[in-house]
């Protein structure tokens, strides 16, 4: 009695009489009997088919190959990716001090302007004083004269 | 001392003649266990896999580890259940490698279910019978693919390599209840697809 005989009968032992079951039983049974046979059939082909060692080895040492230059791009890319990154938020930042120097460097000179206008002002109102007192308050020495000359103004 | 002088050079020859002519009758019938049972091995490495490369290589590392602890085996059970105990854990260790190098799983060379099921029992006569064969080893090997790690092996090494329940509770270290357990919830998966597409 074969393997799959034993099997049948372990299977069908208790369930003969159930003709659906058994039905389904030899389905099973079939398709598991071509199941084996199939594999037997692919591993028989694969084991007897000529080794290509060459070849497995030029594969395997390509994929490395392949691997490596994979893994080196990506990493060759981070790193440039990350270079072009901090060399853009550098000049993002020597940008951005330029701007606020130059904001800075013209208040500055609205400041120093304003400053001038305010010194020069204060000059002019200065020199109007002097020349407004200068011209009301005379010497003591010249006090008789500037009276006759505002007597003579009045005459 | 004198006479253990004297007497080392032929102790030595002898020991060593005979050491050499036992080295030579293992390496024999290693040999025997190799031409014998390698097909066996590597048929079901294929069949759990799908991987023709990755079978060869199991099944060269099978071998090579049970070369290396040949001395050990001490014939409690047979070499072919010794040796489908290592394929088995080479193969779980794979599994779990392969498992941890997440990235490896892109290079996978199994084949897909279609292709494992072009290969048919050649006894089929008719086209109409070779088409029903093929469909139901295709529809086997779809339920195959959805079973655990575990099932699979028993449902192989029940269906495939024939062996009894008491051999592949050795082969896989489990008890006979535990295998009957697996093979039974494995055939039920694979009824039940084939069920399915009927």
């Amino acid at each position: 009695m074969n393997f799959w005989e034993k099997l049948g009968e372990e299977r069908t032992g208790p369930r003969a009489e159930q003709g659906a079951d058994t039905a389904n039983d030899l389905a099973l049974e079939q398709a598991l009997k071509n199941f084996r046979l199939s594999v037997i059939a692919w591993s028989d082909a694969a084991y007897s088919r000529p080794r290509t060692l060459a070849q497995v080895v030029r594969r395997r040492s390509w994929r490395l190959a392949a691997g490596w230059a994979l893994g080196c791009a990506l990493l060759a890319g981070g790193v440039a990716g990350a270079g072009y990154e901090r060399h853009q938020r550098i000049e993002a930042a020597r940008i951005e001090a330029a701007r606020v120097a130059e904001q800075q460097r013209v208040a500055r000179e609205q400041q120093n302007l304003l400053r001038e206008e305010q010194a020069k002002a204060e000059d002019e109102d200065l020199l109007a004083k002097v020349d407004s007192d200068v011209s009301r308050e005379v010497p003591s020495a010249m006090e008789p004269l500037a009276q006759l000359m505002a007597e003579d103004g009045r005459r | 001392m004198a006479a253990g002088t004297a007497l080392e050079p032929m102790t030595r020859g002898a020991a060593e003649k005979l050491a050499g002519r036992e080295l030579d009758s293992a390496a024999d019938e290693f040999s025997r266990i190799v031409e014998r049972h390698r097909p066996q091995v590597f048929r079901f490495l294929l069949a759990s896999t799908r991987d023709v490369d990755l079978a060869e290589t199991l099944t060269q590392d099978c071998f090579l580890k049970a070369h290396r602890n040949w001395a050990s085996f001490r014939g409690e059970s047979s070499a072919m259940t010794w040796l489908m105990r290592i394929a088995i854990n080479l193969q779980k260790d794979h599994w779990r490698n392969r498992r941890m190098q997440f990235w490896r799983l892109t290079r996978t060379n199994a084949v897909d279910m279609d292709e494992a099921g072009e290969w048919l029992p050649s006894g089929e006569s008719s086209v109409e019978r070779q088409l029903l064969a093929r469909e139901q080893v295709g529809h086997v090997w779809t339920a195959v693919k959805g079973l655990s790690e575990r099932q699979r092996t028993v449902f192989l090494l029940r269906y495939v390599e024939e062996q009894e329940l008491s051999e592949i509770a050795r082969a896989t270290g489990l008890s006979e209840g535990t295998v009957k357990a697996h093979l039974s919830r494995a055939v039920a998966k694979v009824r039940a697809e084939l069920g399915a597409k009927q």
